[in-house]
């Protein structure tokens, strides 16, 4: 049995989508919590949706990650419970500090929805172990922001500790500017914390993981999440990152 | 409207007054007979709006009746929110299409993102879960100065809106022309889905049922927004700006939310959305369907300024409001889903047995109006009209033969402004969200797949206006066949159709001409493609200083898979395999961007198209795909066959060797021929003898034209065309000119 | 007492939007245009009339929600 729970926001968009991916793939029920709830039920892993939270407005994330169920997630996250935070649950990751950085608005300008390649360069967390590392795959991004900015001295930090789960790349691996999509530094599409446990992505899994929808590179996020849990269930605990 | 008027406390009733708010004096006159004295302002107002062209449908009304609007699936034809079809099992599927054309020119961005939110209410007031978005979008020339920031508005509105919503925007059209200069048309379609057994209707049935409000404030946004859109622009419409509506989208996505939660329940005896002339229109419309009057307090409507007249509250256009009536007793629990979601929440009034909309204000009744009268005395006119003069046919060969070869003519016609790619347009639209897109824009429809089953629905919006323009009547049974051959080419069943009608002025009979023409033609297709039309829009008066737009009856279409494993699209998928042009091939050039390209302007009379052999091509290539004989497939449309293949070749990265042709055609007549009722179909080599002999037995003309290969297109005699070359004519026309 | 709040990007983070804003004034013929940045301004009423206490409270939405110190600055003034 898997219990996983989708934070619903007010303007979150693709919780149904991440839930029926979940669903899909762990066979498993998944709970739905809605933001003003105090306290997350007991679960194996927390997912933090896509979509519009709060209408993106004052900063895309801002508002939601000051909604009453955050501090419960903020608090089960720093105990140790996987979170995974897609699109705006990344940004949403980001502004209550859980990961560094920033996301800023697309270099383009204009939002961008199309299918991306990406560098899976750490594999060894809750949400990826499943990936091969330095496998490239092919996942859809949607989204305004999705532009990620840190200072150098945090980028070098991130890249040091192998917190870099994700980069942007075109078909062959090359990680390059011309395949950036977004303007992000360093080409960063998804980040992790020192444990892995922590990791949210641009990119959207929920979108490819099945033949029908044309793909299934992101089904191994959520195969993941049922290998965590197997192995969590074996040796007592959650599975140690190795980084 | 002038400040002065709107503010005072009781102001006279001037001719002056009268004629600013649109009515004709014939029209005052049924106002007076009706009311047995003069009116209020607030009650001119609802006159005016509620007779308007965008409300009344008065020049064309008599027309629309013409059309076939029922048949075995339709649940719900034209005169609700939007129309409803059947999809077995249960579901039924809830569209309709509306134009925002006159806001999207004044401020692209809000025009056109109101639109959208606008249509979606229209299809989630009906208990439908809105599935998809389209849009049918016309700027001028390219070289107008002003196409580009309308375009990229407009664009930029409609994602933001449906985006942030979280509907996938799936598909669309794009023209340019220089006839769309001052007069923009932005169309925008919403597809539901909705339960049989929870189809919410807008009659009021009842007395003494509470009227809630919910939703967004009021406040002074778009005031005379509805007739707005029904009067010609001039040189000072640049000042109507203020009138223009801003979108809220963030508060769209949990009024669906909060409704859809509502309507689970049974509290819910009748909604309407507050669309063009809100708290009026409304309101009128569910007292008139219910045959019930109301009584209307608007001190407890929600108001977001203050000091707001009875007038302003009752001709406000702010989005993202609906209005409902509920059963007696629910408002509590119904009060519970609004506040969870953080929208306003009030009773403002109740239905009663008088039959007349009983409006007060701080205590004083504002308007008294019977409401039957409001609605059935709405004006009607038999507009004086003109047939079009159809342009005489012209031969293939009075059309030059291309300097270069076909190849070159076709690497030039794939980078023009008609064309190009619309990737950059579609990237900035989320078409995946909600999960269920299997079929992407960029092919002939857009599929999505009806949540948790493996039936889907095909959707897409088609015109050629240079068609209809030449030949109101043949272009728009085109447009109509159009819609149909694009959904066949995905593997649906075509179930109906929502048309949304743009046009000049009525009042000048050429153009009611080309509006009687259009609805003759789209009524023999639809009736004999067995294509009912569920709803629809007018959009008329789209003329500045005297100069109209070419006609545009956007058509907007619906089709049903019924198993989302057996469907088709664009995309070559295979070397080795056979193309095969099924349908006539007579080689016509006329209306062709082929022949504008070579002579500079658009001559002749547009493509026949045969209703019989649509039929006949339509259900062969259905069938082939159910039989799990073809997954690859497209129409022939604009800029005919060679476009066509190499469309086909650049969706699926590999290229194709084309065969010569032996006919008695000029060539480059039938490979740039916009001939009517052709699909290319591409098969295994070993089937493909028994593909155009079943063709044949229908007497369906079928030949083998190429052989898929390689990564060029190639043609006998010329130079190879690489798909690298073709990729960059067609994909950087758009992201070039809309490079800063 | 009325806060008006100003939020900047940080000295040194890109900032596309005033870019596009540059050059389009650029292209309009606005010579020696240079370094757009674009922000946002907030315009708050408070009921607390101690000037102190007001100033306090501002500073603590700004770190609290306002602004992403990560990206951005603020600053803001009070008017009686």
């Amino acid at each position: 049995m898997i219990r996983a729970c989708v934070i619903v926001f007010p303007g979150s968009n693709c919780d149904r989508d991440v839930k029926v991916a979940l669903e899909a793939v762990t066979g498993c029920p998944v709970t739905m919590v809605w933001h003003q709830e105090d306290e997350v039920p007991a679960s194996d892993i927390i997912v933090l949706p896509g979509g519009f939270s709060y209408g993106d407005y004052l900063r895309c994330g801002a508002m939601a990650a000051r909604s009453p169920i955050m501090s419960d997630v903020v608090k089960k996250a720093k105990a140790g419970v996987p979170v995974l935070g897609i699109c705006n649950g990344f940004q949403v990751l980001l502004e209550t500090g859980l990961l560094p950085g920033a996301l800023m608005r697309n270099a383009s300008l204009n939002f961008v929805c199309k299918d991306i390649w990406l560098k899976c360069e750490r594999v060894s967390t809750s949400f990826t172990q499943c990936y091969r590392k330095d496998q490239i795959i092919r996942i859809p991004i949607a989204h305004h922001d999705g532009n990620y900015f840190a200072d150098k001295e945090t980028l070098d930090r991130i890249e040091g500790e192998n917190q870099v789960v994700f980069r942007y790349c075109d078909r062959d691996g090359n990680v390059s500017e011309a395949a950036n999509p977004n303007g992000s530094q360093r080409n960063i599409a998804g980040i992790c914390n020192e444990s892995g446990r922590i990791v949210g992505m641009m990119p959207h899994p929920e979108r490819l993981f099945e033949r029908a929808l044309g793909g299934t590179d992101g089904r191994r996020i959520f195969e993941s999440v049922v290998v965590g849990v197997a192995s969590a269930m074996v040796e007592g605990g959650l599975p140690q990152a190795q980084p | 409207m002038n400040e002065a008027s709107l503010n005072a406390k009781a102001p006279e009733i001037t001719p002056e007054l009268v004629a600013e708010h649109g009515l004709a004096a014939e029209e005052y006159e049924r106002l007076l007979e009706i009311m047995g004295r003069e009116p209020t302002i607030t009650e001119l107002g609802i006159f005016s709006v509620m007779w308007s062209e965008h409300c009344s449908y008065k020049s064309s009304r008599l027309w629309l009746k013409t059309l076939p609007t029922t048949g075995p699936n339709v649940i719900q034809g034209p005169g609700e929110n939007a129309g409803i079809v059947d999809l077995g099992d249960g579901y039924a599927v809830v569209f309709k299409m509306e134009s925002h054309n006159h806001p999207s020119y004044i401020e692209p961005y809000q025009g056109a993102a109101t639109g959208v939110g606008g249509i979606m209410r229209d299809v989630f007031t009906m208990g439908a879960r809105p599935i998809a978005n389209l849009n049918a979008l016309r700027f001028g020339s390219p070289d107008h100065p002003k196409t580009k920031h309308l375009l990229s508005g407009v664009v930029a509105g409609i994602g933001g809106y449906g985006n942030c919503v979280g509907v996938p925007t799936v598909g669309g059209e794009v023209n340019f022309d220089s006839g769309y200069n001052d007069n923009i048309l932005v169309n925008a379609m919403c597809v539901g889905l909705a339960r049989t057994d929870k189809i919410f209707y807008s009659a009021a049935k009842g007395v003494g049922l509470p009227v809630v409000y919910v939703g967004s404030k009021t406040g002074r946004d778009g005031i005379h927004g509805a007739t707005m859109a029904s009067a010609e622009f001039d040189d000072q419409t640049q000042d109507k700006r203020p009138t223009v509506q801003v979108g809220d989208p963030f508060t769209e996505k949990l009024l669906i939310e909060a409704c859809l939660e509502l309507m689970a329940s049974d509290a819910i005896i009748a909604i309407q959305d507050m669309g063009a002339a809100g708290l009026t229109s409304s309101t009128a419309e569910m007292a008139d369907k219910g045959g019930v009057g109301f009584a209307l307090n608007l001190d407890k409507v929600p108001q977001r300024e203050i000091g707001m007249s009875a007038y302003e509250m009752m001709l406000s256009e702010s989005q993202e409001r609906m209005l409902m009536i509920i059963k007696p007793g629910s408002e509590k629990e119904a009060e519970a889903v609004f506040e969870k979601w953080g929208l306003d929440f009030s009773v403002i009034g109740e239905t009663t047995d008088t039959g007349h909309m009983v409006v007060s204000h701080q205590g004083q009744v504002v308007a008294d109006i019977p409401v039957k009268m409001l609605a059935d005395s709405a004006p009607l006119y038999d507009r004086p009209w003109v047939p079009t003069v159809v342009p005489k046919a012209i031969l293939p060969e009075w059309v030059s033969a291309p300097e270069n070869g076909a190849l070159n003519a076709l690497k030039q016609l794939m980078g023009t402004h008609h064309l190009c790619s619309r990737r950059w347009i579609w990237e900035q639209y989320d078409h995946m969200v909600m999960g269920d897109t299997i079929g992407r824009p960029g092919g002939d429809a857009a599929v999505v797949r009806v949540f948790k089953t493996n039936k889907g629905v095909a959707v897409t919006c088609d015109v050629t206006p240079r068609y209809v323009s030449a030949d109101p009547c043949m272009g728009t049974k085109q447009a109509v066949v159009e819609t149909w051959r694009n959904l066949t080419a995905v593997g649906a069943d075509p179930l109906a159709i929502t048309d949304n009608l743009n046009f000049a002025s009525p009042e000048r009979p050429e153009v009611m001409g080309q509006i009687v023409g259009s609805i003759q033609g789209m009524g023999e297709a639809c009736r004999t493609l067995d294509y009912p039309v569920v709803s629809g829009n007018v959009s008329l008066y789209n003329e500045t200083n005297g100069q109209g737009i070419p006609p545009t009856p956007a058509i907007g279409a619906v089709g049903l898979i019924p198993d989302c494993t057996k469907i088709a699209d664009i995309a070559i998928k295979h070397e080795g395999s056979l193309l095969i042009v099924i349908g006539r091939e007579d080689g016509w050039l006329g209306q062709s961007l082929y022949q504008e390209m070579m002579s500079g302007s658009f001559e002749g009379a547009p493509p026949p198209v045969d209703l019989a052999d649509e039929l006949k091509a339509g259900r062969l290539v259905r069938t082939l795909i159910r039989e799990g004989l073809l997954d690859t497939v497209h129409d022939v449309s604009d800029g005919g066959l060679l476009i066509t293949i190499a469309e086909m070749a650049l969706a699926g990265d590999i290229g194709v060797e084309l065969f010569p042709y032996e006919g008695r055609r000029p060539s480059y007549a039938i490979w740039f021929g916009e001939d009517q009722g052709r699909y290319v179909l591409c098969v295994k080599p070993d089937m493909a003898e028994e593909v155009a002999e079943r063709a044949r037995l229908l007497a369906l003309p079928a030949r083998i034209v190429g052989r898929t290969g390689g990564k060029d297109i190639q043609l006998p005699g010329e130079e190879p065309l690489s798909l690298v070359t073709l990729r960059k004519a067609h994909e950087n026309w758009l992201p070039k000119y809309m490079e800063h | 007492m009325k806060a008006l709040i100003k939020i900047t990007l940080k000295n040194g983070v890109l900032d596309p939007q005033g870019k596009a804003i540059e050059g389009t004034l650029n292209s309009l013929g606005f010579s020696g245009v240079n370094d757009v940045r674009q922000g946002k301004l907030i315009e708050v009423d408070l009921d607390e009339t101690e000037r102190q206490a007001a100033e306090d409270m501002v500073e603590r939405m700004c770190e609290e929600l306002l602004a992403n110190t990560v990206i951005e600055d603020y600053s803001f003034e009070l008017l009686a």
